[in-house]
C-alpha cells in the first residue's frame, strides 16, 4: 500500500521527514513515496493514501497527528478532523489549470517509470522525429514566453541560436530563482525534475546544442540533490549522453551551483558566474544567443519556460495557446506567499484577476488583519494597493497598471506594513546585491536608501520626495540591467499607491 | 557540521578533480569551502597557480559572492531569510530575537523559496518553516 508524504523542501521545513519516519515506524509494511508537493502549501504536510488507485488526503498533518491517523484507519480512508477527501476533488487544486505543474505532487519525482506513465518523454520523442525548424515553429506558435520575468518569446530566442553556426552551443537553464515570493522553479525541480531535463533536451535538439547547464542557487540544497539524481538516472536510461534515446543527437546536463548572489539571476551575470568569474553584468549586444557562455551561442531560459516545452511538443501549440488572454498565452504558475492564509502554487491561465488569486485561493491574510499591500513579481516588482485588485494577471495588464509579472510571485502584507520602510528596503537590497558595474545602480541605490530615510524622519519631505523620484528616473533610464533599472518600481509604486506612508513626521 | 582541517595537500587533491572543468575558479572555491568549512586565504595562490589565473582573478571571485567565507565557521550556522515574503511574516523581529541569542552564528539570507511558510530559517543545513526562536533552538541542538 502506498502512502505519499511530500519530499518537497517546504513540506520538510515543517516536519515531513519526521512524519514519514513516524508512519514507517508504526507500519513498516507501507510503501512511503516522497512525492513533490501538490502546491497547496497551506495543507502541508499533506499525507495521501492510495486506495484502489484513488488518493485520499489528510492535512495539514504534524508528527503528533500520526498515531491518531492510524487510530482513525486512514489507510482505508477513515474519517479524521484533518481528512480532506479525495485529493483530486480538493477545489483549491481541481479548479487550477495544471500544465507545467501537471505531474508535480502526483508522481515519485525520481521514477522514470511513473514519469512515462504520466505523459513524460512524449514531447521529446516527437521532437526526435521532427526537424529543428518544426520544433522551433511549434514553440513559437504556442506563444510561450520567457517565464523568468522578461517575457521574451521562447521560439524567437531559439531560432536566433539555431541560425548561428558554431561547433559548440549551450542550453543554459536559469534556476537562480532569487526573487522573494517565488518558489515555482524549486518546486518543479524537486517535484518533477525530468520535465526540466526533457525541456532542455528538446531545446538542445532544436538549436543544435549538446551541452546543457542548470545554474541552480545554493539556497536550494534539496533541489540540487534531486536534480543531480535525476540527471544520473536519465544518463543510465540512455536519455542523456552521446545518443539521446538511441538517436544521433548527443545531449548532457551539468549543474552549476550559485553562491548567494541575487544579480546572478540576470542572464549575463549568470553566464559570468558559470564561467567561474565575478557575477558582473555584461553589456548587450552581443546577445547571449549569439555570444553567450564561453563566447558561444547560448539559449538561456527559465526553469518554467523549459519545463513547459515538453507539453507543447506533446500536445501541440494549439492546445497550449488555447489558454490565456491577448499576447499572454498559456498558463502562469503563480506563487502565493507572505502573509497569506492559503499560500502555494496556483497555475492558472493568464487573465485571472489578482482578487481571485488573493481571495478565492489565498483566503486573505494569515494574520487575519486587513490586507494592505501586495508585491507582485519579486523584489523589483510593484506594490499594489487594495484598490487594484481587479487587475488582470497577464504581462500587458500588469505593465499597464505600473507593475510587472516578473516570475509570478505574489507576496501579501497585512496592515502592519509600512511602505516607506519597504521602499527603503528595495534600495538597500539593490545596494547589497548590485554587481557594481554601472553607477546608477551601484551609487543610486545607496543614495536612494538614504533619501528615503530622510523622508521617514521627516526631513525636508517634499524636497526629498522630488529628489527620490528624480533618482528613480536616473536609475530606470541609466542602469545596465534590471537590477538597477527596476529597483525604482517598488519604490515609486509604494509612493504612488501608499502616499500616506511618505508623509514623514506628519504621518 | 563537520569539516576537514585545512591542508594544502588535501586541497590540491580536490582541485585535481576539477582539472577538466571549464571556468573552474568559483567551483574550486566552493569545493574548498565545502571541505574545510571556509576558504583559507592560502587557497588564493593555490587556485591561481593550479588553473593558471592571476591571484587578483581568484581574489575577485572570492570577495564577490556572499556564500564564500574566509574564516572558519562556528559549530552552528543559522541563516535567516529577511526578504519581503518573510518580512511580511515577521522575519525582522525573528532576526533580532535570534541574533540576541546566537549573534555570532547568524547570517542574513535572501530567500530559501519557502515563501508560503515563512518566516524561514536554515539551521546547519536544515530548512525550518514557520520559524520561531524555539524551533531554531531545537534544530540547533
Amino acid at each position: 500500500m502506498r502512502v505519499f508524504v511530500p519530499g518537497d523542501s517546504a513540506a520538510i521545513s515543517i516536519g515531513a521527514d519526521d512524519i514519514a519516519a513516524r508512519i514507517a515506524q508504526i507500519d513498516p509494511s507501507l510503501t512511503i513515496v516522497r512525492n513533490g508537493s501538490r502546491g497547496a502549501l497551506w495543507l502541508e504536510t499533506l499525507v495521501e493514501v492510495e486506495i484502489n488507485g484513488t488518493r485520499f488526503a489528510y492535512g495539514p498533518v504534524t508528527v503528533e497527528d500520526v498515531p491518531s491517523l492510524f487510530d482513525a484507519d486512514f489507510l482505508n480512508g477513515g474519517s479524521h478532523p484533518l481528512a480532506r477527501g479525495k485529493t483530486d476533488e480538493i477545489e483549491w487544486l481541481s479548479s487550477q489549470e495544471r500544465i507545467t505543474f501537471a505531474r508535480v505532487g502526483i508522481i515519485d519525482p525520481l521514477s522514470l517509470e511513473e514519469y512515462g506513465q504520466h505523459g513524460g518523454l512524449v514531447g521529446l520523442r516527437n521532437a526526435l522525429n521532427s526537424t529543428s525548424e518544426s520544433i522551433i515553429n511549434e514553440v513559437t506558435e504556442s506563444g510561450l514566453r520567457g517565464r523568468g520575468g522578461a517575457g521574451f518569446p521562447a521560439g524567437i530566442k531559439w531560432k536566433t541560436v539555431a541560425q548561428t553556426t558554431s561547433d559548440q552551443k549551450y542550453i543554459c537553464c536559469n534556476a537562480d530563482e532569487g526573487d522573494s515570493g517565488t518558489f515555482a522553479d524549486r518546486m518543479l525541480i524537486e517535484g518533477d525534475p525530468f520535465t526540466l531535463i526533457e525541456g532542455m533536451t528538446i531545446a538542445g535538439i532544436a538549436v543544435g546544442a549538446t551541452e546543457g547547464i542548470v545554474y541552480l542557487r545554493s539556497e536550494y540544497p534539496y533541489a540540487i540533490s534531486i536534480l543531480q539524481k535525476a540527471i544520473e538516472l536519465a544518463r543510465e536510461f540512455g536519455w542523456l549522453g552521446t545518443s539521446v534515446l538511441g538517436s544521433t543527437h548527443a545531449f548532457d546536463i551539468q549543474i552549476r551551483v550559485g553562491a548567494g548572489s541575487y544579480v546572478c539571476g540576470e542572464e549575463t551575470a549568470m553566464l559570468e558566474s558559470i564561467e567561474g568569474k565575478r557575477g558582473i553584468v555584461r553589456a548587450k549586444p552581443p546577445l547571449p544567443a549569439i555570444e553567450g557562455l564561453f563566447g558561444q551561442p547560448t539559449v538561456i531560459n527559465n526553469v518554467l519556460t523549459l519545463s513547459t516545452v515538453p507539453m507543447v511538443l506533446a500536445q501541440g501549440a494549439a492546445a497550449y495557446k488555447a489558454h490565456g488572454v491577448g499576447r499572454s498565452l498559456g498558463t502562469q504558475v503563480f506563487q502565493l506567499g507572505g502573509n497569506i492564509a492559503r499560500g502555494g502554487i496556483v497555475e492558472k491561465a493568464f487573465g485571472v484577476t489578482l482578487k481571485e488569486l488573493l481571495e478565492t485561493y489565498g483566503g486573505g491574510t494569515l494574520s487575519k488583519k486587513p490586507l494592505r499591500a501586495v508585491q507582485i513579481g519579486g523584489p523589483l516588482g510593484a506594490y499594489f494597493s487594495t484598490e487594484q485588485l481587479e487587475t488582470s494577471m497577464d504581462y500587458e495588464s500588469l505593465i499597464a497598471a505600473g507593475g510587472m509579472l516578473g516570475h509570478g510571485g505574489v507576496v501579501v502584507f497585512d496592515d502592519s506594513v509600512d511602505l516607506a520602510v519597504q521602499a527603503k528596503f528595495a534600495m538597500e537590497f539593490c545596494a547589497i546585491e548590485s554587481c557594481g558595474k554601472c553607477t546608477p545602480c551601484r551609487i543610486g541605490s545607496t543614495r536612494g536608501a538614504e533619501t528615503i530615510d530622510l523622508i521617514i524622519q521627516g526631513v525636508r519631505v517634499d524636497e526629498n520626495k522630488k529628489l527620490l523620484l528624480d533618482l528613480c528616473e536616473v536609475m530606470t533610464d541609466g542602469s545596465l540591467c534590471a537590477m538597477g533599472g527596476l529597483t525604482p518600481m517598488p519604490v515609486k509604486s509604494a509612493m504612488v499607491n501608499f502616499p500616506s506612508d511618505f508623509l514623514g513626521a506628519a504621518k | 557540521m563537520k569539516y576537514s582541517p585545512w591542508s594544502q595537500d588535501a586541497a590540491r587533491v580536490l582541485l585535481a578533480t576539477l582539472r577538466d572543468e571549464k571556468g573552474p575558479v568559483l567551483m574550486a572555491l566552493q569545493l574548498m569551502q565545502k571541505e574545510f568549512g571556509y576558504v583559507n586565504p592560502e587557497c588564493v595562490p593555490l587556485i591561481a597557480n593550479y588553473f593558471n589565473k592571476s591571484r587578483a582573478d581568484v581574489h575577485g571571485v572570492l570577495t564577490f559572492y556572499h556564500d564564500l567565507r574566509t574564516t572558519p565557521p562556528g559549530e552552528h550556522q543559522i541563516s535567516i531569510c529577511v526578504a519581503e515574503a518573510c518580512q511580511a511574516m515577521g522575519a525582522r523581529s525573528l532576526e533580532k530575537e535570534v541574533k540576541a541569542r546566537f549573534a555570532a552564528e547568524v547570517t542574513d539570507c535572501y530567500c530559501f523559496g519557502n515563501c508560503a511558510l515563512g518566516p524561514t530559517a536554515m539551521v546547519d543545513g536544515k530548512l525550518i518553516g514557520r520559524a520561531t526562536l524555539n524551533k531554531i533552538e531545537k534544530a540547533r541542538a
